[in-house]
């Protein structure tokens, strides 16, 4: 009896170990049967014909790279556009959050900017930059801009001013003030802001992928599948985008756990 | 020569309307090495503006602040402040924390470790060197930020009311162990209270503020022998003499 007990007691631990899985089990399971009602694969493909996409990711799909090839390039350009986006960022961030004067002076470009979304750009980007690298770069690098920039203003005026004060009666320069107590005082915010703005910027290249002229990346991809009417591949395509962002997202915050932990101790 | 030197210091803020509001009026005060002074006043009276001013944190609006004859007019590592709040590094090891005013001045690291680790041990924490500031209580926390000021052997140690946040007896070791510091280094210590038990306890000297705006009531010497007894008549009466005072410059007596 008691036995029973136990052994009723560890099954429940592991049903609430599972509980995540609920929700997407059930959405996997209504998509096939949607999929099975509809029956027409133009619509909505089956399932094992995703999968069967997804099992093989080094495969060419209709001539125009495989999975990971296509991710890789994705990839690349988000790495480099996010890069430029964050080094003009920070930057400007610490000197608004540090400077009054700077803040007046760039503040009204910032609030004139900001609501323009990142791809409102994409036809000025082709007109100065034409079809490329270059103007997917200029879209990403400005969607990461402005969420990396707004969180390290916000960080860095979350400096405490005795931290800072603490520094000057040590004997500290403006510039070891900067580099030892305003930047690590204000990292987990920046921190943050990359995490958002490297999410924006991973949207953008999908979207910057389907500009005219472009010929890989995964926002490629799915488009081309589209235009040979491959849902599956269309659907897969997502699902890399998916996971690939989902990924990254979870590999920062992890880093900010590890290392920003005084953030959230701190009493 | 006079180690510090408070010379007709006043200052006014501006308050909202852009009115002068007077924090603090011709204050002077003349310190030896090594002395031990508390001020003592009511809140609001500008205890924390005139510590802030001797450490060149503020600029007085009249009158000058003298370390060793030369005027203070900036922040300067010959004046360790301790803040009220502690202000350590919450994303730096206690260690690296008392080495900051080290590194600020480019000590080697073998060097700063060393020195922070002698400041370390004099603080008794010795066995938190790896630890975060968090992992530490509050009375723990400001014994790292005073053994952080002293790492730099600042000529004089400003504190601003460093035992406010304690419970009572934290806060009587803690008295007991700052004569302790005090003695071995023969710093000369400016101590901001408003507890007239702690500056009977610790003090050479007490100066005794007025309320706002803040000038000087008395200077009161404080000739009990060291180690003191907080119970002993003589300390029974100096306490009732200076709450006299400070009862006495409340405006509705
Ligand atoms: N930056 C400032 N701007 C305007 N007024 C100020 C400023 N700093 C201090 N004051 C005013 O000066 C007076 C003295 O303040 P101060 O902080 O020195 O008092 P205190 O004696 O340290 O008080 P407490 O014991 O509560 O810490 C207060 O009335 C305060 O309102
Ligand atoms: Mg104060």
């Amino acid at each position: 009896m008691r036995e029973n007990v136990q052994e009723f007691r560890r099954f429940q631990g592991m049903a609430r170990g599972f509980r995540w899985a609920i929700m997407p089990l059930f959405f996997l399971i209504a998509w096939e049967v949607a999929a099975v009602v509809i029956n027409n694969q133009f619509i909505l493909p089956r399932l094992e014909s995703v999968a069967m996409v997804l099992a093989t990711p080094f495969s060419p799909i209709l001539g125009s790279g495989s999975l990971v090839e296509n991710a890789i390039d994705s990839l690349q350009r988000v790495i480099v556009g996010f890069t430029v986006g964050a080094l003009l960022a920070v930057p400007i961030g610490v000197a608004m959050g540090r400077w009054r004067i700077v803040e007046e002076l760039v503040d009204p470009l910032v609030q004139i900017f900001r609501p323009i979304p990142p791809l409102a750009w994409v036809p000025l980007a082709l007109a100065w930059f034409k079809i490329g690298l270059a103007s997917m770069v200029f879209i990403i690098a400005i969607g990461s801009f402005f969420p990396v920039l707004l969180n390290t203003l916000d960080g860095v005026r979350s400096v405490k001013r005795t931290w800072i004060e603490a520094a000057m009666t040590l004997g500290a320069t403006e510039r070891q003030i900067l580099s030892r107590v305003v930047l690590p005082g204000a990292l987990p915010t920046i921190w943050t802001g990359m995490r958002v703005g490297f999410g924006i910027a991973w949207m953008c290249v999908v979207a910057a992928e389907m500009m005219p002229g472009t010929n890989s990346g995964l926002g490629y991809l799915i488009l081309y599948a589209y235009n040979f009417s491959q849902v599956q591949v269309i659907i897969a395509g997502m699902i890399v985008i998916g996971v690939i962002g989902l990924g990254i997202d979870t590999a920062l915050r992890r880093f900010e756990e590890r290392w920003f932990r005084w953030r959230e101790l701190e009493r | 020569m006079k180690k510090l030197k408070v010379d007709h210091v006043s200052k006014s803020f501006q308050n909202e309307n852009g009115e002068d509001v007077k924090a603090l009026s011709d204050v002077t005060l003349e310190v030896e090495e090594g002395e031990f002074i508390c001020i003592l006043g009511p809140s609001g009276c500008g205890k924390t503006t005139l510590l802030r001013i001797i450490a060149g944190l503020e600029k007085p609006t009249g009158g000058d602040v003298l370390v060793d004859g030369e005027p203070v007019d900036g922040p300067t590592p010959r004046l360790g402040m301790i803040f009220q709040d502690y202000s350590l590094y919450p994303w730096r090891r206690v260690l690296d924390n008392i080495a900051f005013g080290l590194e600020i001045a480019g000590v080697e690291k073998a060097t700063r470790a060393a020195t922070a680790r002698k400041y370390l041990e004099l603080v008794g924490l010795k066995d938190f060197a790896d630890a975060f500031p968090y992992e530490l209580s509050g009375g723990m926390r400001q014994r790292v930020a005073v053994a952080r000021a002293l790492a730099i052997e600042p000529a004089v140690v400003l504190m601003d009311e460093p035992f406010g946040a304690l419970d009572a007896q934290t806060r009587n070791a803690m008295q007991r162990e700052l004569l302790d510091i005090w003695e071995k280094t023969k710093k000369t210590v400016l101590f901001v209270t408003h507890s007239v038990d702690e500056a009977v306890f610790l003090a050479d000297r007490i100066v005794v503020l007025t309320t706002r705006p803040g000038r000087i009531r008395e200077v009161v010497d404080v000739n009990e022998p060291r180690p003191r007894d907080r119970t002993c008549d003589g300390c029974a009466a100096l306490r009732r003499y200076v709450l006299g005072l400070i009862d006495e410059g409340r405006p509705d007596r």
